[in-house]
């Protein structure tokens, strides 16, 4: 694990001296993080109603999923088409940037009668990978206040198989589903809903 | 396997560049930072210079100059023609940008004195510069469109520049009989938000299906191809019957006589270059131009808009003055909101390295524009854009349009239009939030 962090530091220190001085011809950090905020909110924080926050992201994670967007390994609407906008460095840069910004989780309805069941659920079988609640994920995802669709919609995407997961992911999904079916899966997504700030 | 490969190079470029990183901070931290920026007009472009340049350096004093209290965004105006969104929620005050720091005055500019560096307003004031940014967006050729003027476009609206006129319209679609005709006539290119025009098609089909389900929308175009047009076709085909007896859309190209020439206010009859067209709604949107104060100014060049260096937005014409936005020609982005706010941090970035005497940054760029077909069926269109010998350029292999309904899901389809509505929502906040 800290080795991990050692390289999320380091990638951060990158993007600003690739940025400003050893390559004259790539956009620095800020530059390109500053043109995703017409869809992800400044500073990646997202007002939704569906788009996921980007702030506060882990730096490895976020370079894993342009990559696979890149790549057409990842179902996506635009992301798809943007993400091959850009080169593997200036990706980096981005990772860098978005993993410095300070995360707002998203204020929105959510079904509270669900919540102590998710909270549970989420204890049980994800809090070893999105931690804190799911407000905070060394390699994964940030979960805790993102869109209530998009957590929907990436829960359906794996489940019906069009999106890869990690083998340790799925059996924890297929825990929590064994366990309370679709409602467990839902009363996930309620529980990180509530999370709002 | 692959995480693997992507982690250890990360784990090569990281160590490699953290040296030379910590000499850079240092530097940039003596540097003292000063300067005074007028911002001409106080939209996408206006508004978003202001706040990305006080982010970037709360030194340098900004101020923006706009004639209205409240700014109404072009996109999504065609929801609230469809009844889909109220006008409020597409008003946006100014409170946000003085929260930054941001100096903004209600009043109009009536000249721009490049050689004194002095912007001048209607009020009788004048404002010194360093730096100045004209973003003031599109005007109309009125010339263009015989009986069409500024006061007929009070009862005929435009509704190009979303505000009391695109309350008009949607007045006026309610007001209407079921089996009525709404005509529009989109401009010629080039012009504001490519797309738009057959949007609004959409959402006032949208509309009509509902509740007026005789009735029709006709476009009479000049041109004969417009943005998204296999998109657009296939969804008014799957949703609106085009090109069916029973059509809620139909679609005159310009090959086919749908240049407009005259309109006749009184009875609503819109005279194209081969027949003419009674409506009981009428939607004309004029041809366009840069706004009055790129041509009062001196910015604008024989085609009507304004020539820019495109690495700073710094006028051919007038150094010392930028102008971003529907204005500028910044081939080959559209006139678009988003190419407006991705040009405006750009060119905060270039006029605060500028003013603190460092050279301007490489661009990056990006465009997306969705529109809205239904409720459940959005598109889009994206692209990157880099900066390279003195252009513009789109990245190759990126970008692009949304895939047609052989080629995605409609699942796929209703996701676009929730992105959409979070892309406004994140869009606003970016820049009036």
């Amino acid at each position: 694990m800290k080795y991990k962090k050692v390289m999320q530091g380091a990638l951060v220190l990158t993007g600003f001296a690739f940025g400003a001085s050893a390559l004259a011809a790539t956009p620095s950090a800020s530059m390109l993080g500053n043109s995703c905020a017409g869809c992800h909110g400044p500073n990646g924080n997202t007002q939704g109603p569906a788009t996921p926050g980007i702030a506060g992201i882990s730096a490895e994670y976020f370079v894993d999923v342009m990559l696979d967007y890149k790549a057409d390994e990842r179902p996506g609407t635009i992301m798809n088409r943007i993400a091959k906008g850009y080169s593997d460095e200036e990706i980096e840069l981005m990772a860098g940037y978005f993993s410095e910004q300070k995360y707002i989780p998203l204020t929105q309805e959510f079904d509270a009668s669900v919540v102590r069941l998710g909270d549970m659920l989420h204890d049980r079988s994800c809090e070893k990978c999105h931690e804190d609640g799911g407000k905070f994920a060394e390699d994964s995802a940030i979960l805790a206040g993102q869109p209530k669709p998009y957590l929907k919609w990436s829960l359906a995407d794996f489940r019906e198989g069009v999106r890869e997961m990690p083998k340790k992911m799925k059996r924890r999904m297929d825990e929590v589903h064994k366990a309370k079916g679709d409602d467990g899966l839902n009363a996930l997504v309620e529980y990180y809903a509530s999370q709002g700030k | 396997m692959a995480n693997f490969t992507r982690r250890d190079f990360l784990k090569v470029t990281g160590t490699a560049a953290a040296a030379s990183s910590l000499t850079l901070a240092a530097g940039r931290a003596s540097a003292a930072p000063k300067g005074k920026v007028v911002i001409v007009g106080g939209g996408i472009g206006g508004a978003t210079t202001a706040r990305y340049m006080r982010m970037a350096d709360p030194s340098i004093e900004v101020t923006v100059i706009e004639p209205n209290e409240h700014y109404h965004t072009c996109f999504m105006s065609n929801e609230v023609l469809s009844g889909e969104r109220d006008i409020g929620s597409i008003r946006f005050d100014y409170g946000g940008l003085k929260g930054h720091g941001v100096n903004v005055v209600q009043d109009y500019v009536t000249g721009i004195d490049a050689e004194k560096k002095v912007v001048k307003t209607r009020g009788g004031q004048s404002f010194q510069y360093d730096r100045c940014v004209v973003s003031p967006g599109v005007d109309f050729r009125w010339d263009t469109i015989g009986g069409y003027d500024k006061n007929v476009a009070e009862q005929i609206p435009h509704a190009w520049k979303a505000g009391p006129q695109t309350v008009t319209l949607r007045k006026q679609l309610e007001a209407m009989d079921d089996g009525g005709t709404v005509v529009i006539a989109p401009p010629p290119n080039p012009f504001r938000c490519p797309p738009g025009p057959y949007e609004r098609a959409s959402q006032i089909a949208w509309y009509l299906k509902n509740h007026k389900p005789k009735s029709k929308v006709l476009i009479v175009d000049p041109k004969d191809k417009f943005s998204k047009f296999g998109l657009f076709t296939a969804g008014w085909k799957k949703h609106y019957g085009y090109g069916s007896d029973n059509a809620l859309i139909e679609w005159v190209s310009g090959a086919d006589g749908g240049k407009a020439e005259s309109v006749d206010a009184k009875s609503k009859t819109l005279q194209a270059a081969v027949e003419s067209f009674k409506a009981d709604v009428l939607n004309v949107i004029p041809a366009q131009k840069a706004g009055k104060i790129a041509f009062d100014a001196g910015l604008t060049d024989d085609s009507g808009w304004c020539p820019v260096n495109l690495k700073t937005f710094e006028s051919k014409q007038h150094s010392n003055i930028h102008v971003i936005g529907d204005a500028a020609i910044m081939s080959p982005m559209p006139k678009s909101g988003y190419s407006a706010n991705s040009q405006a941090k750009v060119c905060a970035a270039a006029v605060v390295a500028l003013l603190n005497g460092d050279s301007a940054p490489q661009p990056s760029l990006v465009n997306t524009c969705y529109s809205i077909i239904t409720p459940e069926d959005g598109i889009s269109v994206a692209m990157v854009y880099g900066y390279a010998d003195g252009k513009i350029n789109k990245v190759a292999g990126s970008g692009g349009l949304t895939p047609g309904y052989d080629d995605t899901t409609m699942e796929m389809r209703k996701r676009e239009v929730a992105f959409a509505h979070s892309w406004f929502n994140n869009i606003t906040h970016d820049v009036f939030g």
